[in-house]
């Protein structure tokens, strides 16, 4: 079991939130007109052994998404900022 | 190396099964080679099979970081089926399912293939004729498929829920009655055995960590106990596809999951088939042994780490129950987990890379297992010729960037999703 630690409720049960997706990935400048940035946006990944950034949903919490950093060769988990206070 | 037979069996019997050779070699690698292959699994030991045995490419080597069939190969629920319906897929899988049929007896080794047959169950009319529709598709194309109502369901599956408390009552099922299972480690040993035999070098616990270039083409691999020069490099890696493509600077569209698998205690013959809910990601089966041989769903965030949590144990055992209430007191024996590639569109690659010399098999999903007698096949193929079969022609990288996803279950660009 996963142990997240919301910055609203504390520390929680993974079972509480979903997973969103990996949060680094950054939408191209809307006016973009090369195809690639959106092929990269939409479907590229880093896919990293080890620490990773992800947005998660508390959503049998309070509802907020937050950015975690985990490691996906450990499981260890780091930094559980809200989502809405990452610099994007 | 000898042939194995009924004769060569009871031969070695009578000297107390002493004297049986080993069955591939464990050679000192030579400088260079004209393929190496990157994972040791079924995927890789079938394509250096097949580049032997199909293109007469011997010179070869496979080159794995633990021990043969030790990641995905023997980690899955062991469940052959070729009933997919998405143009690049049906044929792909059916040619997996062909060479699994005579697949003993083209190896000489005894990969205990039971085609004992294979139920998706629905549980909605929409689910009926979803399942209408990809067996319409599966029989156009010459694939068996039979669409079986509520009470043809009931005389062949009795134990399953269909009371009125089920939580997801059973309206028919879609069923494949080539499907079944394989022995996994025997397709592993089999294909390494095969490839051995016709002069592949298989390489043991020694892990790939880093490419030779010469200028922007990879011309072999570095190890841990030295580097080896190729004129093609191979990736049959999945689940760390993601992680050697970034070694040769490729993002893939590709993220990597942790998939769990579950055996209960020996049990009487119980489950002469193999069974998928249709209501939650749940299939069942039992093995030779007896032990009921449970998978569910992935734990739904990116995992390099070959376990899984408890919370999916929870929900796969709940859905064993929901479906199977006469299972509810036996107890689990062992639980594991294997790390997927899991691809945006949930179909996997078998093609050349944007670097040149470099050769990608993976984004399997759920669903390498299966596949692994085609992939090589077509993999090979790929390889040898440096052009994909016409079964393998849609499993490329661009078809991302083209928009031909081939998206079996219409869940878009979400890994997890698939």
């Amino acid at each position: 079991m996963i142990r997240i630690k919301c910055p609203i409720c504390g520390l929680r049960n993974e079972t509480e939130f979903t997973y969103g997706a990996d949060a680094t990935v950054k939408r191209p400048e809307m006016g973009e007109q090369e195809q690639q940035p959106w092929v990269d946006y939409v479907f590229n990944r880093d896919n990293p052994r080890g620490w990773h950034k992800e947005y998660w949903h508390h959503v049998q919490g309070c509802r907020q998404w937050v950015v975690l950093e985990r490691n996906t060769l450990t499981h260890e988990i780091g930094e559980c900022k809200l989502a809405r206070e990452v610099e994007q | 190396m000898t042939k194995y037979s009924a004769l060569s069996v009871f031969r070695h019997a009578l000297s107390g099964n002493k004297n049986w050779g080993r069955a591939w070699r464990d050679p000192e690698p030579k400088s260079s080679y004209d393929v190496v292959i990157v994972g040791g699994g079924g995927h890789g030991l079938a394509t250096a099979y097949y580049l032997a045995k199909e293109h007469g490419i011997t010179n070869v080597a496979v080159v794995e970081q633990g021990w043969l069939g030790g990641g995905n190969t023997g980690r899955n629920t062991t469940i052959v089926r070729s009933n997919y319906m998405m143009p690049g897929n049906t044929m792909f899988y059916e040619r997996s399912m062909q060479l699994w049929e005579n697949l003993s007896q083209d190896l000489n080794y005894n990969v205990m293939i039971s085609q004992r047959g294979q139920y998706n169950l629905c549980h909605s009319p929409g689910q009926m004729d979803a399942a209408r529709r990809r067996g319409n598709i599966m029989r156009a194309n010459g694939i068996d498929a039979e669409l079986f109502d509520r009470e043809e369901v009931k005389r062949r599956l009795p134990y399953l829920d269909y009371s009125e408390n089920a939580r997801f009552p059973i309206h028919g099922a879609i069923y494949q009655s080539r499907a079944g299972t394989a022995r996994h480690d025997a397709v592993a040993w089999g294909y390494a055995r095969g490839a051995d035999q016709r002069g592949v070098d298989i390489l043991q616990q020694r892990e790939v960590t880093g490419y030779l270039w010469d200028g922007g083409k990879i011309v072999g691999v570095q190890t841990n106990r030295g580097d080896i020069r190729a004129q093609k490099v191979a990736l049959c890696v999945a689940g760390h596809s993601g992680h050697l493509a970034h070694m040769a600077g490729l993002r893939l569209p590709v993220e990597t999951h942790s998939l769990q698998a579950y055996v209960t205690e020996p049990y009487k013959p119980l489950v002469d088939t193999v069974i998928s809910f249709g209501a939650a990601h749940f299939y069942i089966s039992q093995s030779d042994k007896g032990g009921l041989v449970l998978g569910g769903d992935l734990d739904m965030y990116n995992s390099y780490a070959q376990r899984g949590g408890l919370p999916i144990v929870e929900h796969t055992l709940a859905s064993a129950k929901a479906l199977m209430p006469c299972v509810s007191r036996l107890k689990l024996l062992r639980h594991w987990a294997g790390v997927m590639d899991m691809s945006m569109d949930g179909s996997p690659f078998i093609t050349k890379t944007p670097v040149d010399g470099l050769y990608l098999n993976g984004g399997w999903c759920y669903g390498g297992f299966k596949a692994t007698p085609a992939s090589g096949w077509c993999f090979a193929h790929t390889i040898a010729k440096d052009e994909p079969h016409e079964d393998n022609a849609e499993f490329t990288l661009d078809r991302f960037n083209r928009g031909y996803q081939i998206d079996e279950k219409g869940m878009g660009p979400q890994p997890n999703a698939h």
